[in-house]
């Protein structure tokens, strides 16, 4: 009885699994596939010549260029994104020293209440204190970007897939749509309703290739390094992903360290524990015929 | 509770006989995981799931409650308190990634442990109990991990957790009803956070509960085997300790470095970017996805697109949740009087179709909503279904098995001379 009502159960479910494939499969034969312009010149992030310093499991951080990193953020992006998990404190481990860091505290201004009113006003930033976001709220930010709230950047590049790469991407991949080509293929000949709305910009890096950041690294030496590096836009790109990197996962080093540690530990420990079993099964196992 | 040829517990010193009298829990240690439980001496490797299984359990908890120190489940802070962990808090960065990653290597676990009970109809009687207990294992699993998926607050555990609860207002009538009071509310917030955090912190020590009723069951007829022949003779088994605690040993150290290595080299392998964007009732995913473990089952839940009769999401809704709940019924459904699959080649031909179906199902349900994966979902859907409740059945009853060996002691050594017919054949109890 149990094993009819069962084959029924799994008739009924198996025959709805099939009219929905049929229906599927008339819908996929009937109708015209669509083709939408996103879908096929959307470009796969790709990094730096020569890749990261901290790519692969023994990669590690370049101090330098965290250091032109955070110049980058500083007097670029700093301008619309925010860093709110970031506190100055951490730049320590970007090389600082503590007076350093405290002096480039002292630059940022953060919001504080007057001690004598009470009332809300900024005071210069502590080593304590977090990187303050350039608008006072979100509605500042939308209003200020034309509806588009820029993103805040802590952990921009665990938010997207190969984010390193893709903040890399990005930043150099502004270019023209009427000139873009992706595989010998024209985005102006398959599309050529294509438009980039009004103050959109187009990058075939981001989702549907219209982004509302405008270039933000537009010419060589728009930030001027203090270790003498040629600040081209690509250079820039770089070390401003390398920053974030960092500010996404700051024990990036410090966990792979740790992790060849306890592998090396592990194997040992595998070894001993595979050798003590077959001493232990040696007298109940069959005899090897020779 | 076990075979008469087992070793009984002798306490050694004055104090272990004095803690004898009073708790014999030394006792109860030995004659559960200890010399005192006779074991198969065939077991394979895909026996070392189960004790991998308790492994990954005790490894949440211990984590998981150490995460719980630093955690704070309000809607307003809480992906701030996980950021805090992974910066501020010592070591607090291994601890989330363990625990995050553990919640996978636990799902990989129980479907080898899973996926073993299939092949060898481990489910058949006497070990029916043993299998109904360890559904409702996976089933709490299975809520545990979906309510601490929603704990970080990311985009996806907000989403997610919406896709979810929104599978109740599938149910005619009562379903919005139920939604809002699952959620404690329209759509996930504060409420829902609080209620799931508590949750999630109170199922592991159900699941510990079940998991003792588990191996208790267990401990009854004892462990099966890979030829699925009863235990006949001393001969054909071995002491838990120290043959099985050395295999288990080196199993679970096999274990731990492929864990490492993804918790200490590829920690945001298994996870989704989105979660690293925090939750907003405003903004949409473009693909919503649960964890790589449940895409078998939305594989399932997504193929119904087609309203027969009933709506096509209550279709789906009734799917998915059967795809787990038929599990109940395989003990009844298979009718093979033979347990192992190595003996069944017909039964061993739809386990492969099985097998790949199931890889298909795990590929569409992580695919995007479009075609070609949701037909393929939907061939595979209904494979599924027409494998447990009309193949199996129909293969157990018309399949003629090929010979068994006499004795585990014959599978293995090639001739049991100590046999003895009749014997033995029941365990005592």
């Amino acid at each position: 009885m149990i094993r009819i009502i069962a084959a029924l159960a799994g008739l009924v479910f198996a025959g709805v699994a099939l009219l929905a494939f049929f229906n599927g499969a008339y819908t996929a034969l009937t109708e015209e596939p669509q083709h939408s312009a996103d879908h096929e010149f959307h470009l796969e992030a790709h990094g730096p010549k020569g890749g990261f310093s901290f790519d692969g499991p023994t990669g590690k951080w370049d101090i330098a260029q965290l250091q032109r990193g955070l110049k980058v953020y500083s007097e670029v992006c700093s301008a619309c994104h925010s860093l709110k998990f970031v506190a100055f404190r951490d730049l320590e481990e970007l090389g600082y020293s503590e007076a350093q860091v405290k002096a480039f505290a002292a630059t940022k201004q953060v919001p504080g209440i007057d001690p004598n009113t009470g009332e809300a006003t900024t005071r210069p930033g502590e080593p304590t204190d977090y990187f303050p976001s350039p608008y006072p709220n979100a509605v500042a930010a939308a209003a200020a970007n034309n509806n588009a709230i820029p993103p805040d950047l802590s952990l921009m590049t665990k938010a997207r897939h190969h984010g390193s790469d893709y903040v890399y991407s990005l930043l150099t991949g502004f270019t023209d749509p009427a000139t873009f080509e992706k595989d010998g293929k024209r985005l102006m000949e398959e599309f050529p309703d294509f438009t980039t709305p009004d103050g959109l910009y187009f990058n075939p890096y981001f989702g549907n290739l219209n982004l509302a950041m405008s270039p933000p690294l537009v010419a060589e030496g728009q930030v001027t390094y203090d270790d003498g590096t040629k600040a081209t836009v690509p250079q820039m790109a770089e070390d401003v992903a390398a920053f974030l990197t960092w500010t996404a996962e700051p024990k990036l080093v410090e966990r792979r360290q740790t992790g060849w540690g306890v592998l090396v530990f592990l194997l040992f420990a595998t070894v001993l524990a595979y050798f003590a079993k077959k001493q232990i099964w040696a007298g109940v196992k069959p005899k090897k015929k020779a | 509770m076990s075979f008469p040829w087992a070793k009984e517990y002798t306490p050694a010193s004055g104090f272990t006989k004095w803690i004898d009298e009073k708790l014999p829990l030394p006792r109860f240690v030995y004659n559960a995981v200890g010399a005192g439980y006779p074991v198969p001496r065939n077991l394979n490797y895909m026996w070392n799931f189960g004790v991998l299984a308790g492994f990954c359990l005790v490894l949440q908890i211990v984590t998981g409650v150490v995460l719980a120190m630093h955690y704070a489940a309000n809607a307003q802070v809480a992906f701030g308190t996980v950021e805090h962990i992974m910066r501020d808090v010592n070591w607090g960065w291994m601890l989330r990634y363990m625990h995050a990653n553990g919640a996978s290597f636990f799902f990989l676990v129980l479907y080898l442990h899973i996926f073993r009970g299939f092949f060898y109809s481990s489910y058949k009687a006497p070990r029916e109990m043993i299998w109904l207990l360890g559904v409702v294992i996976f089933l709490l699993c299975m809520a545990t991990a979906f309510m601490g998926y929603v704990l970080p607050w990311g985009q996806m555990s907000f989403w997610g957790a919406k896709v979810i609860t929104g599978l109740f207002s599938a149910i005619p009538l009562v379903g919005e009803p139920i939604q809002v009071w699952l959620l404690g509310g329209y759509a996930p917030d504060n409420a829902s956070l609080n209620r799931f955090f508590s949750l999630h912190f109170l199922l592991p020590f159900v699941i510990a509960g079940v998991v003792i009723l588990h191996i208790w069951a267990l401990h009854i007829p004892g462990s099966s085997n890979p030829t699925g022949v009863e235990v006949k003779s001393e001969s054909d088994t071995v002491p838990f300790h120290p043959y099985y605690t050395a295999k288990d040993g080196f199993g679970l150290g096999v274990f731990l470095i492929i864990y490492c290595v993804v918790v200490f080299f590829l920690p945001n392998m298994l996870g989704h970017p989105d979660n690293y964007i925090e939750a907003n009732p405003l903004s949409t995913p473009a693909h919503i996805v649960p964890e790589w473990y449940f895409y078998p089952f939305y594989a399932i839940l997504r193929a119904f697109t087609f309203d027969f009769i009933l709506e096509a999401k209550l279709w789906g809704v009734l799917a998915m949740f059967s795809s787990i709940l038929l599990w109940f019924l395989l003990p009844w459904l298979d009718r093979s009087p033979v347990r192992s699959g190595h003996y069944r080649p017909l039964f061993r031909i739809f386990f492969m179709i099985f097998v790949a179906d199931m890889a298909v199902l795990f590929y569409c349900g992580g695919a995007p909503a479009e075609e070609p994966y949701v037909m393929i979902s939907q061939i595979a859907t209904a494979y599924y279904f027409l494998h447990f409740l009309v193949i199996l059945p129909i293969v157990s009853s018309i399949e003629k098995p090929k010979p068994l060996p006499y004795s585990i002691t014959e599978a293995v050594l090639g001739s049991d001379k100590k046999a003895v017919l009749g014997e033995n054949t029941q365990p005592a109890t």
